[in-house]
């Protein structure tokens, strides 16, 4: 709970930083301000205790999903060496208050007890990213995304809001817990709102267009290739691992009791998202697209989890969460060093022909993507492995078999598009020069990494915590 | 210990050669190598034939779930340790005449792979199994489409999309047993054997378990990734592939699919007894019609593979100890002809047998390993291949007599196909590409001299190896009924 507060003051202070005209402290000072958050989320841990007129819930869900969404902004800020240099980013104070100000908004998504924290976290977390989709002001790609997700996503918070507002009306109660109970005391006696299934049906569909799953993810390739990368692996890992921590937490605590009822629902939109997200970005010839679809894709299998809804759950959709957060960061981290190599028709080059060769020119560079990519595919010895692997358990444990089986396949399909990359820097031809990167920039890429290596061989690091 | 140390060696050098740059690179990898043949020699030497698991080591690696790091050396796994640590200072030895780029990162990859499959043919836990299943696939794929032919990028990848669609559905398989097991869940073999399957999930879990493995050999129809990953791989490649990373297959079917569904196996045995063997006549055939010595080999591999398969599924003592026998001459017979094509190769520039002819006129020391190996491979008395063959169709035979003789139909194809491509290379009048062939040199003759000893002393003394396994084999059997 002190993070959240923490982190919100940090912001403005931030801001006034900006005065200072120098862009070298924020930077540092933005690390700083997370580690402290970082801190402060941990000395919480095996603690309970509610906050805020009972509208925040501190528990060990919390701070673990916190302590995911704050290494992987430590991450992304970490590799985010040049807004400050560019001549679009003229205002990286800004920029970086406004990671922290989303951030707030994040924890909020994670900790909230009552429907209305939800909201106001979802609001949060959105505006902000809204506002940083569309940064580079120059480009009518970037402007063109940020107006996308903008309309697009104030009608998705609309949506939920009026699913808040008839839960309301069914239950009496935005609490949580409120809601458990009745659904639990209906379900006895044959006796629930339609009321409620509605707004259940609503806020569902709130949530399931934040986190990308199909048929609510049109606007995810649009905005992820529209926006600076920087910004695309922010949002692609925060508000997914926001979004389910969310998500999980609303199936299995408040709508527990309705399992029979939006069981079915989310399934068929795991098996769509699924299919979806793994055969469009086997079509790909961008990379940054691919990565937009496979991180649909990914929405998919933390769904399985979701619909499992078994006490492995939680942990698995943690341990996916991390993997994908570190897979991701690492990934598009590469891009936005290779993709300036060398422009392709005036923009940076995004294709798949821009990794050509980058073994020979930049071999960490390109160990750093294979192991990403390893990842992201779920191929033993990295954390991305024991992702799936938690996941396929939870799945086996709730008897999804069908679901299963599609996943599988379709962890082939994704098998195909990573590997692509791969072949390009280690197969192909060279096309590009060496290129330089900062000495910051590359300790951060080995770290995640390092990391991810590493939860691949102990994957009990993490999971010995649960 | 001495297991972990088995499979750490390979992997530190590895690590030390990337570091490494110019000709030390091949010596300090052979070197290595050796020194991990030497040790798996001494492991051998003071191995107890009895169905215990030796050398055994257990670590709690996923404590909170349950799977544990266990490895160790049964008389299952016995033989399987010896030849992966026997042919990889061969294939390592075998590239001396060769220089590849970046030689560290070849030699690393090889060593890297050596570990992996050391680890496959070691473990005792399910997901450490599969986590070694998998890693031997990484290495061997940037090997082969690194250091590949003109086709290897569409070929390799092909393979690597293959074997990972089959490892997969045996991983769900895995989850599934894990699942089963009592209390907070274990993933040791062990604790696999001891589950009570009813019959309906063991048929399920047998197509799980089975398409993995069968994808891997590979079994008939799931071969096509097979020859033209062969031909297209770099030569130490298509040596760690046929010769090693093969076995893993018919080792898992061994190893994890009879012990853990029997009743599968009983219901689905003669599927795939019927798949095996039509793999054998099917290989045969092909290989008969194939003017590139690569493509020829890898058909008779498929071939000879389907034999070993099935005499896994007759679940008869002689076709199971055929089948442990037989993967280790399998894996020196095919290590020796590939690298005797490669030798014709690099010093004809091509494999075509259209093309070549007369090679023995300037070449005896050649082909006097040439024939070697070919007769090995064709099973002829006295030799490791004869072994194999005889219990393996023993066994089969006694499963089902007519299915025997369509079986025994490979020895009769082998020795066409085989004889044929002697024949047509060797023999004959000189052309123009081998007018100018050169002898061994002594680098070639180390290479195949001990793979020439390997194919009489098994030949000769096949107790020695069969003892080995015979009482783990025995023991399986009996758990089985």
């Amino acid at each position: 709970m002190l993070s959240i507060i923490s982190l919100s003051l940090f912001g403005i202070l931030n801001l006034f930083l900006g005065f200072l005209k120098s862009r070298r402290i924020l930077l540092p000072a933005t690390l700083v301000f997370l580690l402290i958050a970082l801190a402060l989320t941990a000395q919480e841990w095996n603690q309970q205790a509610l906050y805020f007129s009972d509208m925040l819930r501190v528990n060990n869900l919390f701070v673990s999903f916190s302590a995911i969404i704050l290494v992987t902004a430590l991450l992304v800020v970490g590799i985010s060496r040049n807004f400050g240099d560019d001549v679009e980013y003229t205002h990286p104070a800004e920029y970086y208050s406004i990671i922290l100000f989303s951030i707030t908004g994040a924890l909020m998504m994670i900790g909230f007890e009552n429907l209305i924290m939800l909201f106001v976290g979802v609001e949060i977390l959105s505006v902000a990213m809204y506002v940083l989709t569309g940064t580079d002001k120059r480009s009518l790609r970037s402007n063109e995304a940020a107006l996308k997700y903008f309309l697009m996503g104030a009608f998705a918070t609309g949506i939920l809001l009026f699913g808040v507002a008839m839960i309301y009306g069914a239950t009496g109660s935005f609490k949580l817990g409120g809601i458990a109970t009745y659904v639990q005391t209906a379900a006895q006696y044959r006796a629930v709102s339609p009321l409620l299934y509605i707004g259940l049906l609503f806020l569902f569909i709130g949530m399931l267009f934040k986190v990308s799953a199909a048929p609510f993810h049109f606007w995810t390739p649009d905005v992820y290739e529209g926006a600076p990368t920087i910004f695309t692996a922010f949002m692609s890992t925060i508000v997914k691992t926001a979004g389910f921590a969310a998500l999980y937490k609303l199936a299995s605590v408040a709508f527990g009791g309705a399992y029979g009822f939006w069981a079915q629902t989310l399934a068929v939109i795991a098996v769509l998202t699924l299919l979806i997200g793994n055969i469009t970005a086997a079509y790909q010839q961008s990379f940054k697209r691919m990565m937009a679809y496979s991180s649909i894709s990914h929405a998919g299998y933390l769904l399985l989890a979701v619909v499992a809804k078994v006490p492995d759950s939680q942990s698995a959709i943690l341990f996916y969460s991390l993997a994908y957060s570190l897979a991701t960061v690492s990934a598009f981290g590469v891009l936005i060093v290779v993709s300036e190599r060398k422009p392709f028709e005036g923009s940076p080059d995004e294709r798949y022909a821009a990794f050509n060769g980058l073994a020979k020119t930049n071999p960490l560079l390109a160990f750093v993507m294979t192991v990403s990519m390893l990842s992201l595919a779920g191929i033993p010895l990295t954390a991305g492995f024991w992702g799936k692997f938690f996941i396929f358990s939870a799945a086996v444990e709730g008897n999804l078999t069908a679901l299963l089986v599609i996943a599988v396949l379709m962890s082939c399909v994704g098998i195909y598009y990573y590997f692509r990359v791969i072949i390009a820097m280690y197969l192909n031809p060279s096309e590009g020069d060496e290129v330089i990167v900062s000495s910051g920039f590359k300790l951060t890429l080995l770290l995640t990494t390092v990391l991810t290596l590493l939860f691949g061989l102990f994957p009990d690091l993490v999971n010995s915590f649960f | 210990m001495l297991t972990l140390i088995l499979i750490l060696i390979p992997l530190m050098i590895a690590f030390v050669l990337l570091a490494l740059r110019g000709g030390a690179v091949k010596r300090v990898a052979l070197i290595a190598s050796l020194v991990e043949l030497a040790l798996a020699v001494y492991v051998l030497s003071i191995f107890k034939a009895d169905t215990s698991s030796q050398f055994s080591l257990s670590y709690d690696w996923i404590k909170s779930a349950g799977v544990q790091f266990a490895i160790g050396i049964d008389g299952i796994s016995v033989l399987l340790v010896l030849l992966s640590t026997l042919l990889v200072p061969l294939i390592i030895l075998s590239t001396f005449n060769h220089s590849y780029r970046n030689p560290s990162a070849f030699y690393a990859l090889i060593l890297m792979m050596q570990s992996a499959l050391v680890g496959v043919f070691v473990a005792k836990d399910a997901f450490l199994f599969y986590f070694f299943f998998e890693a031997a696939l990484i290495p061997i794929y940037f090997i082969a489409a690194s250091w590949g032919g003109e086709n290897r990028i569409p070929v390799t990848f092909k393979f690597f999309l293959y074997t990972i669609f089959g490892s997969l559905f045996m991983l769900l398989g895995l989850v599934y047993l894990y699942l089963q097991t009592p209390g907070s869940h274990s993933s040791l073999l062990s604790d696999f054997y001891a589950l009570n399957l009813s019959a309906a999930q063991q048929s399920v879990l047998f197509w799980a378990l089975f398409i993995g493995f069968a994808i891997k050999m590979p079994v008939f129809p799931f071969h096509t990734w097979q020859p033209d990953t062969y031909v297209e791989s770099p030569t130490p490649a298509t040596m760690l592939l046929a010769g090693i990373m093969l076995k893993m297959g018919t080792y898992g079917l061994i190893r994890i699919v009879l012990p853990i569904v029997p009743e599968g196996v009983q219901e689905w045995g003669l599927v795939a007894v019927i798949l095996s063997v039509t793999g054998i006549v099917y290989g045969s055939i092909i290989a008969i019609q194939q003017q590139d010595m690569k493509r020829l080999v890898a058909y008779s591999s498929f071939a000879h593979v389907g034999l070993m398969a099935a005499g896994i599924f007759s679940l008869t003592l002689d076709g199971l100890q055929g089948s442990l026998i037989q993967m280790l001459a399998h894996g020196i017979n095919v290590v020796g002809l590939f690298f005797i094509i490669e030798v014709i190769f690099s010093r004809t520039q091509t494999r075509d047998l259209s093309q070549l002819g007369g090679i023995t006129q300037n070449s005896p020391v050649l082909s006097v390993f040439f024939i070697i190996m070919v007769l090995g491979s064709v099973a002829l008395p006295l030799t490791n291949g004869f072994i194999g063959e005889f219990l393996l169709l023993k066994g089969v035979f006694s499963y089902n007599t007519w299915i025997g003789i369509i079986a025994g139909t490979t020895i009769i194809f082998g020795a066409v196909y085989t004889l044929r491509m002697v024949q047509k290379s060797m023999f004959g009048v000189q052309t123009t590409a081998t007018e100018q062939f050169t002898d061994l040199n002594l680098n070639e003759i180390l290479v195949l001299a001990p793979l020439a000893v390997f194919v009489f002393w098994i030949g000769l003394f096949p107790n020695a190896f069969l003892k080995l396994t015979e009482p783990a084999v025995a023991e399986l059997l009996r758990t089985m009924k």
